[in-house]
């Protein structure tokens, strides 16, 4: 009996590493792709780059010059990092306060939050786009501030959850020692809420870094443009696309993505494993 | 601490009666505090919710309702809006594309929830049985996940039309390998993610019962079927509801993978209303009054969904 089932784990591991390789199989693809000519990225796709069909990296600098890669990624950085800063602080200060002081103007926007969640993009984003214009919020600080608006839904929904789980008692305490309620949220609310905070960061960090089509409506696309955008500018007109450049700016697009996955990975699946409970 | 009298103050600003007020039960103690603390807060509210506030209404709350307005409206920017009424809406009859994506968006829906979710509660099932390299494999197939829209559509695209090549053809020869490649797409990207919240579910279902099921004698499919599935029934509606909202919403990956090539044939909704609003000068309200379909389509779709799982979810 034991040494059958650790016969099946052990096939189970061999068919399992086999479907990962193949599950790594398209950025690996992309990777060998990207060190090949032009002319033989869609002609031959499978072959090994070599001999004449070898470019060294003409491709990464083709691509880089392109698109402006390390514009757009010092951008799209700026963007994500900004922005999911001002919503965890922002949000969290709102749904600390729409828990604990009961009126109905907090409870409306409580509800109008939970009901942002099902509204999707496209049914704002044409009057969004104008708006943001009219404000002259096109530039990443003002897109900043749109993401504010536009991830508070969620963000206050979670925060909600949690702070309706913290005992009275501790804010109290705070209270009576004198403390101000800005004291007492930054001294004792905030700390306690971090793993919600974590959560939260890492929802809106993923949707944000691999967001196009809000920054796309809403920045200023002559003067910034995200990863998203720039990549997708490729494609110029009349749909050709530079399959060179292409898969080198995808190689360099991952490549980041892939390093700070591997290190925060516990905090991630964490992050999305709480998020689905409470969503 | 007991507070003074004075303070009772039900949350409706009622002086508490001076029965209740003797017996000084625990509740009524603690509505007073809570109303202290209320007070102390109130004033605070300009610093705690007004940015937010502000941004949210910029963000979302003008543009919504702005929006539904429009949708009955001809205009070209937003202040240029005649209202017409209805006639957005009777226009959407008449542009058979957005039938035609109204259609392929759900049978993509239909076909990739399925599929995703299957294929999760598989690998999950299959990872929580202690195999050797477990957290590798569930590394690698969570990765997609953190990759965008965008740069998935053309590292598929890359892929797919490699392999069509081999037989002649490209993605965008006909709508149906658009679909099966953007179904692909959409499972290799989705899969890690529900794998994760299927894992942490089944991980709570409770050893005893699935013991106490062994004991009692029931198969391994007996089991899977009376004790886990019922079990994991939140995992089950959290999963569902993420890959049908997903998909029905699905904008990034169709726009790089084919882009509704060939002649619109595998344009889902989302892109359908990008075009109409961008891609013909003079429909703007059109694509408004799509999008006000599409929001009511995802309202609905998304509630009914919740509404049916949920009542399969046992009390735990």
């Amino acid at each position: 009996m034991n040494t059958n089932k650790s016969r099946t784990n052990g096939l189970l591991t061999v068919i399992f590493s086999v479907i990962s390789v193949f599950y790594m199989f398209p950025i690996l693809l992309v990777l060998l792709n990207s060190f090949k000519k032009k002319a033989y990225i869609s002609k031959r796709p499978f072959a090994l780059p070599t001999g004449k069909m070898f470019v060294q990296l003409d491709n990464y600098v083709n691509g880089i010059k392109k698109t402006g890669f390390f514009e757009a990624f010092g951008w799209t950085l700026f963007i994500t990092v900004g922005s999911v800063v001002v919503i965890i602080l922002c949000t969290s200060m709102c749904a600390w306060y729409i828990t604990r002081v009961k009126n109905r103007l907090t409870s409306a926007i409580y509800y109008v939050c939970l009901f942002s969640m099902i509204v999707p993009f496209q049914m704002v984003m044409f009057t969004l786009s104008k708006i943001a214009n009219m404000l002259h919020l096109s530039t990443p600080w003002g897109l900043i501030i749109i993401y504010l608006g536009f991830g508070a839904g969620l963000a206050v929904f979670m925060f909600c959850g949690f702070v309706k789980s913290i005992p009275l008692e501790i804010e109290e305490a705070a209270m009576i020692d004198g403390c101000t309620p800005i004291q007492t949220y930054f001294r004792v609310v905030f700390p306690i809420m971090k793993p919600t905070c974590i959560t939260v960061a890492i929802l809106q960090a993923m949707w944000i870094w691999n967001d196009y089509l809000l920054p796309l409506l809403v920045l200023d696309i002559k003067k910034y443009k995200t990863l998203s955008i720039a990549i997708q500018y490729l494609r110029g007109g009349y749909g050709s696309i530079d399959m060179g450049a292409m898969m080198g700016v995808l190689v360099l697009a991952i490549i980041p993505i892939i390093i700070f996955y591997l290190a925060c990975q516990k905090y991630i699946i964490e992050g999305v494993v709480a998020g689905a409970v409470k969503g | 601490m007991l507070c003074p009298p004075s303070r009772y103050k039900l949350p409706c600003g009622h002086i508490r009666c001076p029965k209740s007020m003797d017996t000084r039960t625990l509740e009524g103690i603690k509505k007073g505090r809570v109303t202290i603390m209320e007070k102390a807060i109130k004033k605070y509210f300009p610093v705690f919710v007004l940015p937010t506030l502000i941004a949210f209404s910029i963000g979302f709350f003008a543009p919504f309702i702005m929006g539904v307005y429009l949708s009955f409206c001809k205009f070209t920017t937003v202040t240029d809006a005649k209202f017409t009424g209805l006639s957005n809406y009777t226009k959407i009859f008449s542009d058979s594309t957005f039938g035609h994506a109204f259609w392929y968006t759900a049978a993509f829906t239909i076909v990739s929830v399925v599929l995703i979710n299957v294929l999760a509660f598989a690998v999950a099932l299959l990872l929580t049985r202690k195999i050797r390299g477990t957290n590798v494999f569930r590394t690698v197939f969570f990765m997609p996940n953190l990759i965008g829209g965008i740069i998935l559509g053309y590292i598929w695209q890359l892929l797919l039309n490699g392999i069509l090549l081999q037989f002649g053809r490209t993605l965008t020869y006909s709508s149906t390998y658009g679909f099966w490649g953007l179904v692909i797409l959409i499972c290799w990207q989705q899969v890690g993610y529900m794998m994760i919240i299927y894992i942490a579910g089944i991980q709570n279902v409770p050893g005893e019962l699935v013991e106490a099921a062994k004991i009692d004698g029931a198969s391994p499919v007996q089991i899977l079927k009376n004790v886990t599935l019922p079990m994991v029934m939140p995992s089950i509606t959290v999963c569902t509801f993420l890959t049908l909202t997903n998909s029905f919403k699905l904008f990034d990956q169709n726009l790089a993978l084919t882009a509704g090539e060939p002649s619109k044939m595998s344009e889902m909704l989302a892109l359908n209303i990008y075009n109409t609003f961008y891609g013909r000068t003079g429909w703007e309200g059109v694509g408004q009054a799509k999008a006000v379909i599409f929001f009511v389509l995802v309202a609905v779709i998304s509630i009914a969904q919740n509404r049916l799982t949920r009542v399969k979810e046992v009390q735990q």
